[in-house]
């Protein structure tokens, strides 16, 4: 039992972060119908740009707190990752807007490649340490639940975010542009709204997530490096398809269970399996689930197309 | 003065005459002898360490003025760059050949020395790799393939005798990466546990890129193993070890030369324990038997410490030389029985191969974290 609550617990960690990062490309995807696949490499981005700023400031003012080297790298990184956002859209997919569907994928891909050899010239190709700011040391276990700071902060965070997204898409005159614009750019354009304005608005809300989604994952494991965005962008895509691709619940509810699929995939697959798979088949545990909901519901778990979809 | 004068002349070409019938008995030949290895790119420290172990070999092997077949022998050592690379191995093993080498010592690395051995073969030429410890180079079933350093089934074969017998422990989970190095070393280790009488109690898997153990941790956690055993690389089992503590696991932590790192050191940072131990293949310097004079002597040559491998790469030259000195031939065909057969004393300890190429009697080193970095604690046969 206090297995399987420490399994729900895993789950939840990996899945809250891997929610974040489904955001950011579902709500492009509900947009522009594109899937950025660049946006696991803002991940990495925020993380290494927090941890140059974390190292930055512990040596140039040394004994601050650790919760506001946190902070301040959060600071840096979060804006940092926006400004990238905007300007991968401005200068990599606007001019492609009208293009047939391939030529921004495509472009999408190679922005990966591109922001990937970029840190890799920059950060070097070895892992580095990311101080682990928030502690990690397990506290006092609740019904045989061992639980860390680091992750209960990891947790909150991420549903506050999640919560304040759904807030701002759904309350805020942003928010309801950004709907707008999902329903059709061109209309919601002749309607008074100024669509590349949302869309560089969608990207840069989306990449703050990434970013925060960065330093959240490079804090739990404690490891940063250029290739680090490739993996969890890849499974948060999963989750976003998982979801509903476009629908901004379906990520976070994808994201989720996702986290939760794995992390029992991992825990149980064995028992299930009467010991013929094992943990090596983690990942493709998590694809079956994958692959039997979107045979069972082809549009994902909360459907692709729904009113609120931003 | 004048007679004085006429005697000399031709006591000097009498004696000119002899010296020179002297030389014409004994001509000296010229030996080339390879060495492969990365001398650029990130493993390049590796390479040139390598590389004046055997220059020092030969140098010394020089001053004897060795008599082989009736000749003088004076060895040249003939370096190639194979940068760590599997497809820049086979093209400097080609020009080794084309060199007309009699022997080699190399390759450095594991992959690189596995598509090279292949040429070695066919142009029947012995090479001795001083450093690399893929299992897979001596599965090859190549009769002119050697090597003088442990491989990594002998590692975790010694690992899981040490966990059992040294650290008695009765449960013990095994992790890996699926890689072919961390699933040759942890199924190695796993087979030594059930064979010195422990019982694996959990055997789970993850991959080189992962960075989240948390689920397989948990569910080792649940089967109460008293040592966690990881076959993989530096770059897991730091966040692994980290990951452990923070699931309050405090079973011992053991793993091979892939986490015996500074890198793991900086990785898994204060998780780190006496309770953590690793394995490198080969002794640690002061333990060799001839260590303490090869330091002088490589520092005196080349006004620098040794890197790791130079010692090997030293015996490795030798068991060479001395095979061609016990066939009296320095043609391969000749000699390779010899090597087979060697039996010989190195820096590292006693030079003799088994029938598939391997050291034997190999020795692997136990490290535990001490002191902020790893202490050398037993040397294992």
């Amino acid at each position: 039992m206090e297995t399987l609550l420490q399994q729900t617990l895993n789950g939840l960690v990996a899945g809250s972060i891997y929610a974040l990062v489904a955001l950011g490309y579902t709500m492009v995807y509900g947009i522009l119908g594109l899937i950025n696949f660049a946006h696991g490499e803002i991940v990495m981005v925020g993380a290494l740009v927090a941890l140059q700023t974390i190292l930055f400031l512990s040596s140039a003012v040394p004994g601050l707190p650790p919760l506001v080297l946190l902070l301040a790298g959060v600071v840096v990184a979060v804006p940092a990752c926006m400004a990238l956002g905007y300007l991968i859209e401005r200068i990599g997919y606007r001019r492609l807007r009208n293009a047939p569907r391939l030529a921004p994928l495509i472009t999408a891909i190679g922005v990966s490649f591109l922001l990937q050899t970029l840190a890799m010239i920059i950060w070097g190709r070895e892992f580095h340490v990311f101080p682990q700011l928030i502690d990690t040391a397990p506290m006092q276990p609740v019904a045989g639940v061992v639980v860390s700071p680091m992750q209960i902060f990891t947790i909150v965070v991420a549903f506050t975010l999640m919560g304040g997204l759904m807030l701002l898409v759904n309350k805020s005159r942003l928010g309801r542009a950004m709907r707008a614009t999902a329903e059709n750019h061109r209309v919601a354009g002749l309607m008074g709204i100024n669509a590349n304005g949302v869309i560089a608005a969608t990207f840069i809300i989306g990449s703050g997530l990434a970013a925060l989604a960065g330093v959240l994952f490079a804090s739990n494991y404690a490891i940063a490096h250029y290739s680090m965005g490739f993996t969890p962008g890849l499974k948060a895509f999963t989750a976003a398809v998982l979801g509903g691709i476009g629908n901004l619940p379906g990520a976070m509810v994808g994201g989720l269970v996702l986290g939760l699929v794995e992390s029992f995939g991992a825990g149980y697959i064995e028992h299930l399996s009467f010991g013929f798979l094992n943990s090596s088949y983690q990942d493709i545990f998590a694809f079956m689930i994958l692959g039997a909901v979107l045979i069972f519901r082809p549009s994902g778990l909360l459907g692709e197309r729904v009113a609120d979809r931003a | 003065m004048k007679a004085n004068k006429l005697f000399i002349a031709p006591a000097i070409a009498c004696l000119a005459a002899s010296l020179a019938a002297g030389t014409v008995q004994a001509k000296e030949v010229v030996v080339r002898i390879g060495h492969a290895g990365p001398l650029s790119g990130p493993a390049a420290a590796f390479g040139k360490d390598g590389e004046n172990g055997a220059r020092l070999a030969i140098e010394d092997a020089n001053a004897k003025k060795l008599q082989i077949g009736g000749d003088t022998v004076k060895f040249e050592l003939v370096s190639e760059d194979d940068q760590a690379d599997p497809r820049t191995a086979t093209t400097v093993a080609q020009r080794l050949t084309d060199a007309g080498v009699k022997g080699v010592v190399g390759h450095v690395t594991s992959g690189a020395s596995v598509p090279a051995a292949r040429i070695y073969e066919n142009a029947g030429i012995p090479m001795i790799t001083p450093s690399s410890t893929s299992p897979k180079l001596t599965q090859q079933g190549y009769k002119m393939t050697f090597r003088v350093i442990a491989n990594d089934l002998q590692q975790g074969n010694a690992l899981g005798k040490y966990a059992v017998e040294q650290l008695k422990a009765t449960r013990i989970a095994v992790i890996d990466d699926r890689t072919a190095y961390g699933q040759g070393l942890a199924d190695a280790f796993a087979n030594a546990v059930k064979a010195a009488g422990g019982q694996v109690v959990g055997r789970e898997f993850t991959n080189d890129k992962a960075t989240d153990f948390m689920a397989i941790l948990t569910k080792v956690r649940a089967a109460n193993p008293d040592v966690v055993f990881y076959g993989g690389m530096d770059a897991q089992s730091g966040p692994l070890t980290r990951q452990m503590k923070q699931l309050g696991l405090t079973a011992k932590f053991l793993t091979g030369d892939g986490g015996c790192t500074g890198e793991m050191i900086k990785m898994a940072g204060d998780a780190l324990s006496a309770t953590t131990y690793c394995t490198q293949a080969g002794i640690p310097l002061d333990k060799m038997p001839g260590g303490a004079a090869f330091r002088t002597e490589f520092k005196q040559r080349y006004g620098s410490d040794i890197h790791v491998y130079a010692p090997y790469s030293y015996d490795a030259t030798m068991a060479l030389i001395e095979a061609m000195k016990v066939a009296n031939s320095v043609e391969p065909a000749k000699y390779q029985p010899a090597l087979k057969a060697l039996n010989a004393q190195g820096v590292t300890g006693p030079l003799a191969f088994d029938q598939s190429g391997d050291i034997k009697g190999g020795a692997i080193t136990v490290y535990n974290f001490s002191g902020g970095r790893w202490a050398p604690l037993q040397t294992l046969q």
